[in-house]
């Protein structure tokens, strides 16, 4: 399809109102952060130029750096969990959806896709609830399996909080490392398994061998999107924990510091050049991931052309 | 070692984590209907005629505005969404039927959008949206809504459009019909199948959305129904009844609706994803 010649006003009509809320309410905010992140707040409210003196405040000034590295630190353990968690039970139920003359394939589907559909602001309550020693139903559940003594009230203790969240988290969003696994698998030829097949070779390792190979970009999208999506979190963590972030900051991720370093909170008042500042961090942390994505991308495709 | 893959063992795996999926779901909307003693005495049980209570909806009822957060969430998820459709088809179809100079610029700005989350702006959003007078009203979160959607949405419809058959096109061209006449006559009846998948990518993260509500408009008048149950339990938050009950009117909705178009949404999904 060879492109037409159109003109200027026929352009403008069919792309400046897309372009116009666009440039108006994302990128230039996104701009406009990233230059009062070199600014200062006075105590009058005034902004003055100082280069990069925010930056070095948040990375060396006591009062900035513990809080900050401690949000960092949690916010990679919280995708290192899902990583590890999240990501290989969908592409393992993928899997077994997309083995062949499966009865109720897309019942099991549309189920297990279902709290992925929920707000995440709904699903932290939910377990905040069933995870509550005060209603105890998750102590009745492991006591009627025999493991009552391992129950603890895990969202409220400083060494478990974090993982406990970025669990529940993972049981939220299974469904979409497997939904788009699972479409992928679809989208494989069946004459490449088909020998195989023939050969007598079993599902694992057609799966492993033949079909996860071909599947490698999906799995690489799946991880680029969970780790902007990580890396921006905010939600799960302030509806269950608060934006302090408690135990003792335990559950402390970029978003909700981000948050309490605009909007302040007991401990400290907020400052918008502050909060930029984390913002522009927030944002070179999720730009570095997205280039070693782009980079890994890029490769793949050089080297099938070649 | 060999595993074998009988149908039974496989069920039983996928009917485990079914179960892990819905369990929790289930057990809060169960108890909603329940007397607070029975909530706390036997959790697991189903309803029945001795502890069937409507208690806790009613206090949701009485003390909070549900109707109207749920009517605010319905305008902006809506209104955004016809937005995004209309403007993102608009754009995708210029972006990929013309030649002109920037067609590159303006899609690689656009496609930028894709990956880099609007809250990373909320500084800046919350200044410009003080200086138009926009807080607090629903316009402000329709407008942030609109251009947080709309790569993705340009995206989706630009691979859509690039299989339109180009007789079609060529054809009402040669019989002399307007461009503008063309899109909306010929490209937007041919366009309809994806705007499922565009809907669901637009509309779930918009429905479920706490950052903006909470920061643009927490007013009274126009909390969204996410927001509103955030403040309501943080209000609430020992009364068991209320708390549940609360949750269960915001799941409901979601689930029937999810329920009824899952077919659709989940084919949306996957024909998104393929691409």
């Amino acid at each position: 399809m060879t492109p037409k010649s159109a003109t200027l006003p026929l352009l403008t009509f069919f792309i400046a109102p897309a372009f116009l809320i666009y440039a108006v309410f994302s990128v230039y905010p996104l701009i406009s952060t990233m230059v009062l992140s070199t600014y200062d707040t006075d105590a009058a409210g005034g902004h003055s130029f100082i280069g990069f003196g925010n930056f070095t405040t948040l990375l060396t000034d006591d009062a900035w750096s513990g809080p900050f590295w401690n949000a960092l630190t949690n916010n990679a353990v919280f995708f290192a969990i899902h990583m590890a968690v999240q990501n290989p039970v969908g592409i393992v139920l993928a899997g077994l959806l997309s083995l062949p003359r499966l009865r109720g394939r897309h019942t099991y589907r549309t189920l297990i896709f279902l709290p992925t559909m929920l707000s995440v602001v709904i699903v932290g309550f939910i377990w905040q609830l069933i995870l509550s020693p005060l209603w105890g139903v998750s102590e009745g559940l492991l006591s009627a399996v025999g493991l009552g003594d391992w129950f603890a009230p895990w969202l409220g203790q400083e060494e478990t909080a974090l993982i406990t969240l970025s669990l529940l988290s993972v049981w939220q969003f299974v469904g979409i490392p497997m939904i788009l696994i699972y479409a992928a698998l679809l989208n494989i030829p069946e004459d490449l398994t088909e020998a195989a097949q023939v050969d007598g070779i079993g599902h694992f390792r057609i799966f492993w061998h033949i079909k996860l190979p071909l599947i490698a970009p999906t799995v690489a999208l799946v991880s680029i999107l969970t780790y902007v999506g990580n890396f921006n979190a905010f939600d799960i963590v302030y509806a269950v924990k608060g934006a302090i972030a408690g135990p003792n900051f335990a559950t402390d991720i970029l978003g909700t510091f981000f948050y309490r370093t605009f909007f302040g909170f007991q401990l400290q008042q907020g400052s918008p050049t502050m909060g930029a500042t984390v913002a522009t961090v927030m944002f070179a942390v999720i730009l570095i991931g997205v280039m070693i994505y782009l980079a890994l991308m890029q490769r793949r495709v050089q080297r099938h052309a070649f | 070692m060999r595993l074998k893959f009988t149908p039974i063992a496989i069920h039983t795996v996928l009917l485990t984590y079914t179960a892990i999926a819905l369990l929790p779901i289930a057990l809060i909307i169960a108890n909603a209907f329940k007397s607070r003693r029975a909530i706390f005495t036997d959790p697991l049980a189903l309803p029945g005629p001795d502890s069937f209570s409507l208690r806790g909806f009613a206090k949701v009822l009485a003390v909070s505005d549900f109707e109207l957060y749920f009517i605010n969430s319905l305008t902006v998820t809506l209104v955004t969404l016809a937005l995004v459709l209309l403007f993102a088809a608009m754009a995708a179809w210029a972006l990929s039927e013309y030649a002109f100079r920037g067609r590159l610029f303006i899609g690689l700005v656009f496609a930028v959008g894709i990956m880099v989350p609007i809250r990373l702006g909320t500084v800046s959003i919350l200044e410009l949206m003080v200086a138009l007078d926009l807080t607090n009203t629903l316009t402000a979160l329709i407008l942030v809504y609109t251009a947080q959607s709309l790569p993705l949405a340009i995206f989706i419809l630009t691979e859509f459009i690039a299989q339109i058959p180009k007789d079609l096109k060529d054809a009402a061209r040669c019989d002399g019909v307007s461009e503008i006449h063309i899109f909306f006559a010929i490209i937007v009846p041919l366009i309809r199948p994806a705007i499922a998948t565009v809907a669901i990518f637009v509309m779930v993260p918009i429905w479920n959305d706490l950052w903006f509500p909470l920061i643009l408009s927490p007013g009274e008048d126009t909390q969204t129904i996410t927001l509103g149950v955030q403040q309501f339990i943080g209000q609430y938050v020992t009364d068991w009844n209320a708390v549940l009950a609360s949750l269960t009117l915001a799941i409901l909705p979601i689930l029937a609706l999810y329920l009824l178009l899952s077919r659709q949404l989940v084919r949306g999904l996957t024909a998104g994803a393929v691409k």
